[in-house]
This record gives structure tokens, C-alpha cells and sequence, in this order.
């Protein structure tokens, strides 16, 4: 069990946080500016955004199945559905018809349009904040009719119950029939990206391509981090220790399990929309079972249990994967040239080699249950020690 | 009427075959380990991927038995490195372990194919074209039940009538009494490990003969469904696992094909679209199964204890 009581100097704690966390944000401002797409450092910028997605993914993933001992296997499903919102309600009504050439498109509403045309520029972003926000709502509207149900079940039962949530949810988003909504099995693009998110000041353009998903990603981490550790939070830690004596305190099992599903999943949500607009294009067969595993697998390689682990774990995953094992299928690595044995998927073998040994050996991960806060704590309790 | 929908109920009942071998391998690691084998669909697709270049290069009386050896060593293997270790760790890791290893698995596969499509060799006699009650199809599609249920029946007398039967049993009813009772437990477990990839090593011969080839996901979907199979059965009991395959067999093939029923029926004027649902279909039954019957058909009732 972790300690409960708030330290003296949290409140001290927490504006350094806050301060933290907005030169965070006006750093990748700052290199939002200065890295051009051509550059070679870009790589670190397309790190930055995929990781964001995946680090809101992956705490979201972990308020469930690290803070309230439920293991959940439907992410990618509620993702889909994140996804598939932000995208057909950002669609210009321009491209409206390109893009959905097969079948006469039912919904022709775009949020950006429709704010953008009553107060302007602003109106845009607030539009894509809209159908950001409506994405996770309706993820966690499906969660919740998919957890009165299934939230009843055990543990293994519960994982592949939400497994096959997922699968049918992307069975339905490729119907034929519902074509007109969800474009059938065609991908849908052409919807409000970030590549194309730019901000006009006088003369210059200011661009947030990375800025932006990173944005989000900080205040809804920022908002599960506060909920981890408001009395709901307590109650869902009590649940995952023990069930029954959690029940017997008082902690009413069905409500709380279902506040965590929901939001989970209203998160899972935000996090679709946001892979949506990172990668331009939503298509629901890339939403399979193997990206909720590897979502699970980063939560695991930073410590189930810690926030702030899932975020570094995703980073770590989406940094390695993406960038610097990059050399393992492209023929060179770490001055090593051996085309044979370095080609295409060798990169992903080295990867879940050293995932399985984390899952082996390192079993609490990174950061085990602590977050990073606590390093400072215990290290500063240690310093007052030796003094004493 | 019949005879438009014959044709897709004797392709269920082989393709129902096909998961019911799968399915015994998952309900018997879950009935002493109760643990979801997430790796065990991989497993199949592993076999189907040896038996692809294994028969480029060897005859197919070498081959074949060297693939059933080399997936039950994989099995064997796959139980000693990343299950065995985490005997005492809580049920989440070892289910993360499994899903670490299927991740392994796959991209593995993906590296060695270059994740493109491998053709799987034509088996003679058994992909044989035959014509049955007026139909044509494949040998295979015929054998494959019969094979399943000799396969099953000399499974139960194996846990029925045997030493290592017995401790099986003993196991799965309890794991710290049976060690007591002087079972070497790791040594019944590394049996079921066997046994299971044995079976999913023949239901890979028979699944892949009937499909144009291997890729790295082929092993997902059958694995995940003859999970529900299994779960359908009532997990941990071996004929409710058959049963439960043939059943999601037979109603998978049927609404692949119900489009085209209910057209020659005359219900409907124009596709629908129901295939899109052949697999979804088997999780929905999965979620009322377990709503409302978590025990599954034969399985057994459990109680918390606190």
C-alpha cells in the first residue's frame, strides 16, 4: 500500500509540477518552430506525437487495469470509435464526396466548418476541440452499455469479453450498410490534421503540428492524474487490492468499476481522435487486437500501477520502435553493417525480445508503482536523514 | 432450400473440427493452469509456417512428422521459458507473459516471411477434389471431423485410463493438493503443453490446406475463436470444447453464407453484408455465453472464496 497522507510541502510540490510541465509545453512549442519537416532532427518530432497519443492511450489503459485491477482488453475498440467521430465530424464539406466516393455520405456536418464560419479562425480550433471532445464521449457512451454487462465478470473472462467487444465494434464500423456514416471498410481522410494546424500572427505562421497533441495529451493525463488521486482513486486501489474488503468498507463495487470503464474508455477515446489527426487517416482494421496488446505491453514496460511509468514507457516504446532501432531493418546498426540479417522486421523481433525479458525479469517494469514525483521524495526524506 | 445451405454446414462442420482441435489445447492449459495460452493461435501458425518450408526441401513423409516434433518442442519450450518461471506471480503476469510471447511470435514470423503471403503445400489425397451428396469439395473438409472425433475419443481414454491421465486430473481439481499428494506437477504440465500443441499442430494441416496461405496473423483469429470454443464448452472440459467448436464452426460458415440463403430463399432482394459479421458473431455469442451462463455448457460450477 502506498501512503496516503499529502506531504506538508505538496502544495509547494505541485506548482513546481505546474511550472514543469509549461516549460515542457513551451519547449515543444519552441522546437514545433525551429524542426522543419525536412530536417533530420524530425524524426524526434514525429516521436513526440505518436508518443503522445500512445502515452494518453497507455494511462488510460492503466487507470483501468493497473489502479483498478480490471483487465481490459477492448482499447482499440473504444479508440475506433474516438477515431471515427474526430474524423467524419471534421470532414470540409468540400471533400466531402471524394471521400466517400462508394457510398452518399448521411452525415455532412463539420464542427470546424460550422464554428469557423460564426467566429472565424478561432472558431476552427474550437471546433476540433469539439469533435475531440464529443470522440471520447461517445467511447465512453459505448463503455458504458458494454460495461453493464461485462463488468460483472472475473478477471481472464473480463479481458476476453472486452476483446471481442473490440472485434465486433470493428465489424460493425465495416458494414457495407453503414456505409454512408462510416465510409464501410475505405479509409476515411481528408478530415482536420495536424499537419495542416498552423497559427497566423501578423505576417508569420506559427506551426503545431506537435504542439498541439501534446497539449492534449498534457491536460488529459493532467485530469487522470487528479482523479488517481481524489477518493475515487483510493476506492479504485482498495478494489484492485481486494475486492470483497473493499465491499465490506463500504465501496459500492458496480458504480466504481463502471466510473473507471467509462473514463478509461473516454480517454482510449481522446487518444483515437488524437492518432487520428496525427496520422491523417482513420481505418478501422489497422484498430486490431495487436494494438491493445502493444498499448498493455507499454503500460507493463513502465510499471503497471505508475502514471507517470505508462507515459515513459510509451515514449520508450514509440522512440525505439520508430527511431532508434530504426537501423536493425534498414541494414546498419550501431556501425554494424549486415544487410542479411538486418532487413525489414528485424527491428520488431530485437523489440519483443526485449519486452519478453522485461515481462520475465523486470517484472514491475520501469518504474514499478511509484511515479516520479516520489524518486524526488524519498531521495530529499534520505538527504534530511544523513543530516540529522 | 436444403440444398442451397448443405454446402456451407459441411464446410462448418470441417472448419468446426479444425477449432475444436485448437480449442482442447487452450481449455486443458486453462483447466490446470488457468491461464489464457494467448501464444497457442501463434503456435498454430508457427506449424503452418514450418510446414511451408519444411515440405519445400523435404518429401512430406519427413516433413510432416518433423513439423507435429518441432511445434510440440516450440510448446514445450514456450510453457519452460515464459510460464514456468512466473508459476508464483500473480495471474495478470502470466497472461501478459503469454501475450508477450504471441507478440514475439508473430513479429518473428513477420521477420522470417517478409510478411508476405506463403503458399501451403498441396497435402496429396487429403486436398483431393471429391463429390459428396452432389457437392463438390476437398477431401479434407470430409476427413476432418472423423479425424477430430478419433483424435478427442483417444484423448479422453488418455486422461481416463492413465497414470499421467489421473495426475492431470488431480492437478486441474487442485494444484497444491496434487503436490502434496506427490505429483510432479511441472512434469503434468509440460504434457498438457504436448498434448495441446500436438493437436493444434494437426488441426494446422487440415485448417491451412483449405485456405490459400500462411501470414503471421493467421494464427489471431482461429486461436481467439477456438478460445470461445472453449469458453462456449465450459472451460477445462474437453467435450464441451468439441462441441462448442462444431457449434461456432457450423453458425460461422452459415452466416458467411447467409446472404446468399436468404436470396435464394427469396427473404431478401440484395447482399446485406452479413459476412462482415462472421466473425464478430462468435464474440456476441461469447458475451451472452457469458452473461448469462458463465460456466459455459459443461463446465463446472466455482464459488470465492474470500
Amino acid at each position: 500500500m502506498k501512503k496516503q497522507n499529502e506531504l506538508p510541502n505538496s502544495k509547494q510540490s505541485s506548482w513546481v509540477s505546474f511550472l514543469l510541465v509549461l516549460a515542457f509545453l513551451a519547449l515543444v512549442f519552441y522546437l514545433d518552430q525551429i524542426i522543419k519537416p525536412t530536417n533530420k532532427m524530425y524524426m524526434l518530432m514525429t516521436v513526440l506525437q505518436k508518443g503522445s497519443v500512445y502515452a494518453l492511450a497507455a494511462v488510460s489503459m492503466n487507470l483501468l487495469n493497473g489502479y483498478t485491477g480490471l483487465f481490459s482488453l477492448g482499447h482499440a475498440g473504444f479508440m475506433l470509435i474516438g477515431a471515427y467521430t474526430y474524423a467524419i465530424f471534421t470532414i470540409p464539406s468540400s471533400a466531402r464526396d471524394t471521400v466517400y466516393q462508394y457510398f452518399d455520405a448521411a452525415i455532412r456536418f463539420s464542427f470546424p466548418e460550422a464554428f469557423s464560419n460564426v467566429m472565424g479562425p478561432a472558431g476552427t480550433a474550437l471546433g476540433v476541440l469539439v469533435a475531440v471532445i464529443l470522440a471520447g464521449l461517445l467511447a465512453a457512451f459505448f463503455a458504458y452499455l458494454i460495461g453493464l454487462p461485462v463488468l460483472r465478470l472475473k478477471s481472464d473472462y473480463l479481458a476476453i469479453a472486452t476483446l471481442g467487444f473490440a472485434e465486433i465494434i470493428r465489424a460493425v464500423f465495416q458494414w457495407q450498410k453503414l456505409g454512408p456514416i462510416t465510409n464501410g471498410s475505405n479509409l476515411l481522410k481528408s478530415f482536420a490534421r495536424t499537419s495542416k494546424f498552423k497559427l497566423e500572427v501578423g505576417d508569420t505562421k506559427l506551426v503545431l503540428s506537435t504542439f498541439v497533441p501534446v497539449l492534449i495529451a498534457t491536460v488529459s493525463i493532467i485530469i487522470i492524474v487528479k482523479l488517481v488521486n481524489s477518493t475515487y482513486g483510493r476506492a479504485f486501489k482498495a478494489i484492485r487490492d481486494d475486492e470483497v474488503a473493499a465491499e465490506a468498507m463500504g465501496i459500492n463495487l458496480a458504480r466504481h468499476k463502471m466510473i473507471s470503464f467509462t473514463v478509461s474508455s473516454f480517454f482510449a477515446g481522446v487518444s483515437g481522435a488524437m492518432m487520428a489527426m496525427v496520422l491523417s487517416i482513420a481505418q478501422a482494421s489497422n484498430f486490431k487486437s495487436a494494438m491493445t496488446y502493444e498499448i498493455l505491453l507499454m503500460v507493463v514496460l513502465g510499471g503497471i500501477g505508475s502514471t507517470s511509468g505508462s507515459v515513459i514507457g510509451s515514449f520508450l516504446f514509440v522512440a525505439a520502435s520508430e527511431w532508434w532501432l530504426r537501423g536493425l531493418d534498414s541494414g546498419t546498426f550501431l556501425g554494424i553493417n549486415a544487410p542479411g540479417v538486418f532487413r525489414n522486421g528485424f527491428r520488431l523481433v530485437v523489440f519483443s525480445i526485449i519486452i519478453m525479458i522485461v515481462v520475465l525479469f523486470f517484472r514491475k517494469g520501469i518504474m514499478g508503482e511509484r511515479e516520479i514525483s516520489d524518486l524526488f521524495r524519498s531521495r530529499k526524506k534520505k538527504a534530511k536523514g544523513a543530516a540529522q | 432450400m436444403a440444398k442451397t445451405i448443405l454446402p456451407y454446414v459441411i464446410s462448418g462442420i470441417s472448419v468446426g473440427g479444425q477449432y475444436a482441435l485448437i480449442a482442447i489445447g487452450y481449455t486443458m492449459v486453462y483447466g490446470i493452469l488457468r491461464l489464457i495460452n494467448f501464444a497457442h493461435g501463434d503456435v498454430f501458425m508457427v506449424a503452418g509456417l514450418l510446414m511451408v518450408y519444411l515440405a519445400a526441401s523435404l518429401p512430406l513423409y519427413v516433413s510432416i512428422p518433423l513439423v507435429i516434433l518441432l511445434t510440440v518442442l516450440l510448446g514445450f519450450t514456450i510453457e519452460r521459458v515464459a510460464y514456468r518461471p512466473l508459476r508464483t506471480a500473480p495471474r495478470m503476469s502470466v497472461m501478459i507473459s503469454a501475450i508477450g510471447v504471441s507478440y514475439l511470435l508473430q513479429n518473428l514470423a513477420l521477420y522470417i516471411t517478409g510478411g508476405l503471403n506463403k503458399n501451403y503445400p498441396q497435402i496429396p489425397w487429403i486436398s483431393d477434389r471429391v463429390t459428396v451428396l452432389g457437392m463438390e469439395t476437398s477431401r479434407v473438409t470430409i476427413i476432418t471431423p472423423f479425424l477430430t472425433i478419433v483424435l478427442v475419443v483417444l484423448l479422453v481414454l488418455l486422461i481416463n485410463h492413465t497414470k499421467i491421465g489421473m495426475a492431470m486430473r488431480a492437478v486441474s481439481l487442485n494444484f497444491e493438493t496434487s503436490q502434496l499428494m506427490g505429483i510432479r506437477i511441472n512434469n503434468v504440465i509440460s504434457a498438457t503443453f504436448i498434448i495441446g500443441t500436438f493437436l493444434a499442430a494437426v488441426g494446422s494441416m487440415l485448417f491451412f490446406t483449405n485456405y490459400p496461405g500462411v501470414v503471421p496473423t493467421s494464427g489471431a483469429m482461429p486461436g481467439l475463436k477456438a478460445f470461445v470454443a472453449a469458453v462456449f464448452g465450459g472451460i477445462g472440459s474437453i467435450p464441451g470444447a468439441v462441441i462448442g467448436a462444431f457449434i461456432i464452426g457450423i453458425a460461422e460458415s452459415l452466416i458467411k453464407g447467409l446472404d446468399t440463403i436468404l436470396i435464394v430463399h427469396g427473404t431478401i432482394a440484395e447482399q446485406i453484408g452479413f459476412a462482415t459479421f462472421s466473425d464478430a458473431f462468435t464474440f456476441i455469442l461469447l458475451i451472452i455465453v457469458l452473461v448469462f451462463k458463465p460456466t459455459g455448457l459443461f463446465g463446472e460450477k466455482t464459488t470465492d472464496k474470500v
